[in-house]
């Protein structure tokens, strides 16, 4: 597209070069050189290059993999239904106060993890409400912040509002003449649902499932203030990090998240074309 | 070419080309919407069955706000109200009035082939799949679309694009026939091929149909009557040839086609103006003559009831356009036919027949 | 037409308890934070009491997250723009793959990165104990935001046309950055460093890793008051949090662009 203007074309490089050497420069010494570091450490613990494949061989460390694993899926299954479901219903119906609630809905997107956690705490833990109303009620008080329901309810709550802003972005790019031309040849709502809409907004909802899965396996904040039994992958290299040294099994397995959680991204921003962030 | 008729009816009567089709009327229907903008004042409007009524106007003036009433998209204010036959719909939403409507954008269904997006309406309808497939198949051949029946909607050419809309539209054989600026998105040619097939499809098919289009030869082309208008209301309704002869105000007059206007003193037949007379019949006292660029005539200058000065000349292939100053008080747009020898600054001798007197309150829409 | 007022009603429900569920515990710790007795309510009346206790306690993670968050600011505008630039008038596959690579400290989990500075970098210790060692996490995560913003801000208004239209008029290369580009890329530069300011004050789980007891930050703080205080201070750290951090989204919302719903045309 662009040619330079002034003294040619290699002037213009050299320019580029000098422009963009700083960001470069950085990003070689402060990520790419430790990383490469981190994969080299890796392979140099007790067990070799054998480091790479614990997070399969070891029992401990698959169990964890696995609970990761069911729980972002789920967590991606649910939030995609409440997301989309709500998201599109906001998209649709404009009362006074939209705006503030979208607002609302999407703060949650600024806390980090502890935060998160804290509110399933303020909701689920021993002086929560939810267990004060049950209280109430007659129903005993059930505290259930630090089990999986408490977890889970963390993670749907920093991923509905990721889902709920690509949703409602994607809604409101819909043609409204399809959903006309699908009414004129006399289609129900549902129906219109089914054929028209969603299929419309499958590429949003795939790439929103993506980045809502990759967010939830390399989320670490909100297990940290939450599971005191449960333990998920990037807990589990946090442990091994700083309660048993094991640095190595520690360097191979955060790289290999890391690995995962970049190729599912990779996978998002081809559904989406827009570029994601993963981090809670 | 458009529908002359021999027993032209006046103005607003409808036309009546297929009785067995269906009649619609439009009661005091207006239109305002939320943010307060009055896109329609009340209109009183009746198809005729069978008729091709074509909406034309520049943008804004409410032709496609009348459409939409018409198809049920939009609801009238309260007091209006759209019948189709005997039947009050005005509380029917689209999906329930068995309409047919082609969109400017044509909003096919991306998540479709062609042959699924023909089908739509009729998988709507509950039709057998053997019988759906029947009908489709004797869509794709009536638009001539049988190579592309399971291509993706992306692979199509807007002409392509087109006649896909138009086949879904009258698969599940609508009443009414819906048309909204559907050639705007198309290049001129294009735009002249399909209106023929447009053309040629109404009239086998004897359905009502509404055709919106801000493209005065589009509408006088497809229309059997022409409905001006502007600022949300009606400027006339009539045939084409009424429309363009017989302006009924200064809108229509120059919306459709130009008109040139000549200011004198009219008196035994005659207009006397700057640049000489213009025959007027009928006429006494201060006027003006209103006539088309292609009836003032290049003549002899022995013979020439008018002279003036030619200020520019555009040369557009079939005619050449000359402006010429100095008959009346602005300059006259003059259509002349083969060969043009004159250089601005040449004097233009002219002979004006068919000139027609404007009316009182010509300026104001009745 | 029970069947359409099932279509409003279910989705109107689960919308109403959707919003429920993800702002009443933001309420609620609001609540807490400023009653003098969370187990007994409102009852017990309201109180500043606790955010007091909160500032004494932790004063420092405040102006430290503050500092580090603007910090990061100026680095990233500094190595963030220079580069948007380069890449919006070389556009080509390298340009894209830059991107990409940029991109890879935020497509990766905080504490593989954290680990990475950790191992190669851990041993000098005046680094590791400073906060510019959080400082360069922090401009790690952040810097693609603002390239991204700086960068479809020029795409958008065509940059390479309008040095063209410069250098026409006898403008080199220093004076086209100094008045054209950089005054155009203002509100993409504008709305990036709002970005990374919020980004930069929220952001756990590289800090948690990089930090010592020295260079506490915000989150690191609420991390230990979760742990260890009672709720009410807890609660209280968390509104000195919202404080900080709702500004700052009602600001990116104000320099954000405004889109409408696209409707049929009208005439």
């Amino acid at each position: 597209m662009s040619s330079a203007t002034g003294m040619g074309a290699g002037a213009a490089r050299t320019r580029a070069a000098l422009l963009a050497a700083p960001a470069l420069v950085v990003f070689l010494a402060f990520w790419l050189l430790p990383m490469a570091r981190l994969a080299l450490f890796a392979g140099q613990g007790p067990s070799g290059i054998e480091a790479y494949w614990a997070v399969l061989a070891h029992p401990q460390y698959r169990a964890s993999l696995i609970s990761t694993i069911l729980l972002s899926g789920l967590v991606t299954l649910a939030t995609l239904a409440i997301g989309g479901i709500t998201g599109v219903f906001l998209s649709r119906h404009h009362f006074p106060g939209h705006g503030l609630l979208a607002g609302m809905l999407t703060l949650p997107l600024a806390f980090p993890g502890v935060v998160v956690g804290f509110m399933v705490i303020l909701l689920a833990g021993r002086q929560g409400v939810i267990g004060q109303l049950a209280a109430i009620l007659g129903a005993g008080r059930p505290v259930f912040a630090y089990s999986m329901t408490g977890l889970f309810l963390g993670y749907l709550y920093f991923s509905i509002p990721r889902v709920l802003l690509t949703v409602m972005g994607a809604a409101e790019k819909l043609d409204p003449a399809l959903e006309e031309a699908a009414r004129s040849l006399g289609a129900s709502p549902l129906a219109i649902l089914k054929d028209v809409v969603i299929p419309a907004l499958s590429p949003a909802l795939i790439g929103a499932g993506a980045l809502c899965f990759a967010t939830a396996m390399g989320a670490f904040g909100t297990a940290f203030t939450l599971a005191t039994r449960i333990s998920v992958l990037p807990m589990t290299i946090y442990t091994e990090f700083t309660l048993f040294a094991d640095m190595p099994i520690a360097a191979a397995m955060s790289l290999m998240l890391g690995a995962v959680t970049w190729a599912i991204l990779a996978l998002a921003r081809q559904a989406t074309g827009a570029g994601v962030a993963a981090a809670a | 070419m458009g529908r002359t008729g021999s027993a032209a009816p006046k103005d607003d009567q409808t036309m009546t080309p297929n009785p067995a089709a269906l009649a619609v009327r439009l009661e005091d229907c207006a239109k305002t919407f939320a943010d307060g903008t009055r896109a329609l004042t009340p209109v009183n409007l009746a198809i005729g069955a069978g008729e091709t009524l074509a909406f034309l106007g520049p943008s804004g003036c409410g032709k496609t706000t009348l459409l939409r009433l018409i198809a049920g998209l939009d609801r009238p204010d309260p007091g209006g109200k759209v019948w189709f036959g005997p039947t009050d719909v005005t509380a029917l939403p689209i999906e329930k009035r068995n309409v047919g409507m082609v969109f400017q954008s044509y909003a096919l269904f991306p998540n479709m082939s062609v042959a699924g997006n023909i089908g739509y309406g009729l998988k709507i309808q509950g039709l057998a799949r053997l019988d759906r497939r029947a009908r489709v198949a004797e869509l794709l051949a009536m638009m001539r679309l049988e190579a592309f029946a399971d291509r993706a909607i992306d692979q199509l050419s807007g002409g392509q694009r087109q006649r896909v809309a138009l086949a879904r539209a009258i698969a599940p054989r609508p009443s009414l026939l819906l048309f909204d600026e559907p050639l705007t998105a198309l290049d001129a040619k294009l735009r002249d091929a399909l209106r023929l097939e447009i053309d040629a499809l109404l009239r086998q098919l004897g359905t009502t149909a509404v055709y919106v289009t801000h493209d005065q030869a589009e509408a006088m082309a497809l229309g059997d009557r022409v409905v001006v208008m502007t600022h949300g209301r009606i400027a006339q309704i009539g045939t084409p040839v009424d429309i363009y002869h017989r302006p009924a105000n200064r809108f229509v007059a120059d919306f459709v086609g130009l008109m040139n206007r000549v200011e004198g003193l009219a008196g035994d037949g005659w207009l006397t103006c700057r640049g000489g007379r213009i025959p007027l019949a009928g006429s006494q006292g201060p006027a003006t003559a209103l006539f088309r660029p292609e009836t003032a005539r290049l003549a002899d200058p022995a013979d020439a009831h008018v002279r003036g000065t030619l200020a520019a000349a555009f040369f557009l292939g079939d005619r050449t356009r000359l402006q010429v100053e100095g008959i009346g008080e602005a300059p006259i747009t003059v259509d002349a036919f083969g060969p043009v020898a004159l250089t601005p600054g040449d004097v233009v001798p002219l002979v004006i027949a068919g000139a027609l007197a404007e009316p009182a309150g010509f300026a104001d829409m009745g | 037409m029970t069947g359409r007022r099932l279509l409003l009603a279910l989705p109107l429900a689960l919308a109403v308890a959707t919003s429920a569920f993800l702002i009443v515990p933001v309420a609620l710790s609001v609540l807490a934070g400023l009653s003098v007795n969370w187990q007994q309510g409102l009852a017990g009346g309201l109180t500043l009491h606790w955010i007091g206790e909160v500032w004494t306690l932790y004063a420092d993670t405040v102006v430290r997250t503050l500092a580090l968050a603007f910090a990061t600011v100026a680095v990233d505008q500094l190595l963030g723009v220079p580069l948007a630039y380069v890449l919006a008038r070389h556009p080509s596959r390298r340009a894209r793959l830059v991107e990409e690579l940029i991109m890879l400290p935020v497509a990766v989990p905080g504490l593989a990165t954290a680990l990475a500075l950790i191992i190669l970098y851990g041993g000098w210790h005046d680094f590791r104990g400073s906060s510019a060692f959080i400082l360069v996490g922090h401009v790690l995560f952040t810097l693609p935001f603002m390239v991204r913003s700086v960068l479809a801000v020029l795409a958008a208004i065509d940059i390479a046309t309008l040095e063209e239209g410069a250098a026409s008029l006898g403008a080199g290369p220093m004076r086209r950055l100094l008045g054209v580009v950089l005054p155009n890329a203002r509100p993409g530069i504008l709305a990036g460093s709002l970005m990374v300011l919020t980004l930069s004050v929220g952001e756990f789980n590289m800090t948690w890793m990089l930090h010592t007891p020295l260079t506490k930050t915000l989150p690191v703080g609420l991390a230990d008051a979760y742990a260890s205080m009672r709720l009410e201070i807890a609660s209280a750290y968390t509104v000195v949090f919202l404080l900080m951090i709702i500004p700052l989204l009602l600001l990116m919302q104000w320099a954000a662009p405004v889109r409408r719903r696209p409707r049929t045309t009208r005439p």
